[in-house]
């Protein structure tokens, strides 16, 4: 049983190179399993997608980008601000893309008003087009099982979800206001989980921290951790504390390497020593991040670090991990 | 083919000549510990430094070890020299209002204030912050209290939007949805419609249907109060501007030796090189080395599988072929960068075990910025191949 059944919005943060696009697209990939459908859309601009599925760079169009074990789906959207608001103006005043006020608008500048100077209108119209594909209907369901997004950084994602409060200053009436409020609902909603993706580095624990406080005072629903990259410790516990310490056993070492061919003196085994100590460091590090996620109490999930960059296999992988954890 | 030699960043020579440092780079690379190990080592070579970060998550201040940061620069405590080092954090939002006190019509200030476009814009707005960063630091160099400014970037692509500024002032300030805007402003408030020329109707039919009569008039509102002091803003821009590109202004680029990283380097050094903005070169952050690389990653797998496992030897050796494997990848990922752009200073900085959050370790990061760490090891990149 997965753990979050009655989620159809799944919107995935994280600090700066933690590897949220990776997460949000395997992410996508688990929930696909099993004959679903998920589109995986991205708001900012990168590509990051495109990169990751090793295609060309998306176009403002729902597009297939991977399939998932058991005939599952997974459609990938690039969302731009200007497209999302001549389909805006499309859907809900039924003005064609390429009709006279669409072009009228566009030749005053009014899009590129609305898209980048105009604060807050921005985020609505990237949610708003979010929002759209969770609620879309063929005659017989949702079009999409699953909508996972892939969001703008932790340092940024209270405002960019907060969207209500931060039109509300704008637009007190009138056709913003009421859009802004139906993005809203679907966020705040239980159809709707925000998951964090962190390392075990102090920063990005720490950002974790602050941006599930910042999240739950919004009253946005908080869904998982996840924790990228993670590796196994190639010492034992014993042999951590002891390297850490500085107390590594070097006859041992020196002993062992010799029986297996390997001459390491002076300064081969002072450097090996000092690796030794550093993954000590490292690993001790790791479990104070450990801890401190553990205190959120929240479902976490743990990702191992690949070896190579992440390529459409090791996305599968990451994908059958996430499933096995029972995120998807 | 053999591996390309970049040249090396000369750090020390940047620090003691340059008047503005400004740090880019992708998120979590480590830009900010980057920016105050610069600014620490050139205050502990006797220069007056300020450094300006714009990160709301406060991470300068960790790493100085600071508890506050507000919009005025704070000493920094402990630094070693005659020179002197203060700290400050972007506060975007009084930023933006000084500037607006200072350009604005007599009266006019207040309307512009409290108009709830203005405060969403000055707030919000993502193009915002960086403008306001570069506002600042040319205040900051202007006060002639410093010697050195140096500017930690948003950690995004857009970090480079303010170089487009004064292009888009203009480009708003001449467009005719601005001339629509003002009209019922300029006809004293009246109905709003009613005053707008027949040849517009249409549009600002459609669009009072789309946004709403309420916002059209506060927008309309907000652009004419800003209106007056668009030419002081716009003048301001221009001079940033020509000020970033003046000699004595040093752009560095800080990347992790991973492929997005690189590749997000790639673009800032590409944009910089075409705005003719000078660069410096690139810090590629958090490398991993090995002193034990005459012991290849093949031959201590190989040993590894002759002994006992989870013996002391074998895991210690298994831990050493991890390390060597990365420490292969990371530099073939850095040569890649380095044959595409051959002419780009480059210094690497050793990954600490840790994070940085004191004098001392921003020190340690100092010295490696400084060239301690020897460019490109012998064959790393082919043995692990």
């Amino acid at each position: 049983m997965a753990d979050f059944p009655d989620v159809r919005l799944h919107v995935v943060t994280g600090k700066g190179g933690t590897g949220k696009t990776t997460v949000a697209a395997a992410l996508a990939l688990a929930l696909a399993s099993d004959g679903r459908r998920v589109l995986l859309a991205e708001v900012e601009g990168r590509q990051g997608i495109a990169q990751l599925f090793d295609t060309p760079p998306l176009p403002y169009e729902e597009r297939s980008v991977a399939v998932a074990p058991g005939h599952g789906d997974v459609v990938a959207l690039a969302i731009d601000p200007e497209q999302a608001l001549l389909d805006y103006l499309h859907m809900f005043y039924k003005l064609s893309p390429n009709g006279i006020p669409a072009r009228t608008l566009r030749r005053m500048g009014a899009i590129d008003f609305a898209t980048t100077i105009a604060p807050g209108m921005r985020d609505v119209l990237l949610t708003g087009k979010v929002k759209e594909a969770v609620v879309r209907q063929t005659g017989s369901g949702p079009v999409y099982d699953a909508v996972v997004l892939d969001a703008p950084p932790t340092g940024r994602i209270g405002r960019f979800l907060n969207i209500s409060h931060e039109v509300s200053g704008l637009a007190r009436v009138g056709p913003i206001k009421t859009q802004s409020e139906g993005v809203m609902a679907v966020l705040r909603s239980p159809q709707t989980a925000v998951h964090l993706v962190t390392l075990l580095e102090e920063m990005p624990v720490q950002e974790t921290l602050d941006a599930v406080a910042e999240l739950e005072g919004l009253g946005m629903p908080v869904g998982g951790v996840v924790v990228n990259a993670v590796r196994t410790p190639r010492l034992s516990p014993l042999q951590l504390e002891e390297a850490g310490a500085g107390r590594l056993d070097t006859a041992a070492l020196a002993d062992g390497l010799a029986e297996a061919g390997v001459t390491a003196e002076g300064d081969l085994l002072v450097a090996l020593e000092q690796e030794a100590y550093d993954h000590a460091q490292r690993v001790a590090l790791e479990e104070r991040g450990r801890d401190a996620l553990a205190g959120l109490a929240r479902p976490s999930y743990e990702l191992p670090l690949l070896p190579d960059a992440v390529d459409l296999g090791g996305l599968y992988a990451l994908a059958a991990s996430l499933r096995e954890q029972g995120m998807a | 083919m053999s591996a390309p030699t970049s040249p090396r960043l000369d750090v020390d020579h940047t620090l003691e000549t340059a008047r503005i440092v400004v740090c880019c780079g992708a998120g979590g690379v480590g830009k900010t510990t980057t920016a105050a190990a610069l600014a620490l080592r050139a205050a502990e070579r006797g220069r007056r430094v300020v450094v300006l970060t714009i990160d709301p998550a406060r991470r300068l201040a960790q790493s100085m070890g600071l508890s506050e940061l507000d919009n005025t620069p704070r000493p920094v405590v402990g630094v070693q020299g005659t020179g002197r080092l203060d700290a400050m954090m972007l506060d975007m939002k009084s930023t933006f209002d000084e500037l607006v006190v200072e350009h604005a019509e007599p009266g006019k200030a207040d309307a512009i204030l409290t108009n709830p476009f203005y405060q969403a814009l000055s707030s919000s707005f993502a193009g915002t912050q960086e403008y306001m960063a570069m506002e600042k630091l040319s205040q900051l160099q202007a006060t002639g209290d410093y010697d050195l400014v140096v500017v930690d970037t948003p950690p995004t692509r857009s970090a480079l939007d303010f170089l487009d500024a004064p292009q888009h002032l203009t480009t708003f300030l001449d467009g005719r949805l601005v001339r629509v805007l003002l009209a019922p402003a300029k006809a004293g408030g009246k109905a709003y419609l009613k005053v707008v020329t027949a040849g517009l109707s249409v549009f600002t039919s459609v669009l009072t249907r789309i946004i709403g009569a309420d916002v059209l008039k506060d927008l309309s509102q907000f652009v004419a109060a800003l209106e007056t002091m668009f030419g002081g803003f716009r003048e301001r821009a221009q001079a940033t501007y020509d000020l970033l590109k003046a000699p004595g202004t040093a752009f560095v680029v800080v990347a992790a030796p991973e492929r997005d990283a690189l590749r997000e380097a790639a673009y800032f050094v590409e944009r910089l090189a075409t705005e003719q903005m000078p660069l410096a070169g690139l810090v590629v952050n958090r490398v991993h080395r090995s002193g034990a690389a005459s012991l290849s990653v093949e031959r201590s797998l190989a040993a590894a599988q002759q002994l006992p496992e989870g013996s002391l030897a074998s895991s210690v050796l298994l831990l050493h072929a991890d390390r060597l494997a990365l420490a292969g990848r990371e530099a073939r990922l850095q040569e890649r960068f380095s044959r595409a752009h051959p002419d780009v200073p480059v210094v690497q900085v050793e990954a600490k075990p840790g994070d940085v959050h004191d004098l001392d370790g921003l020190r340690s990061v100092g010295d490696d910025l400084a060239g301690a760490l020897p460019l490109a090891p012998e064959g790393l990149a082919a043995e692990a191949g």
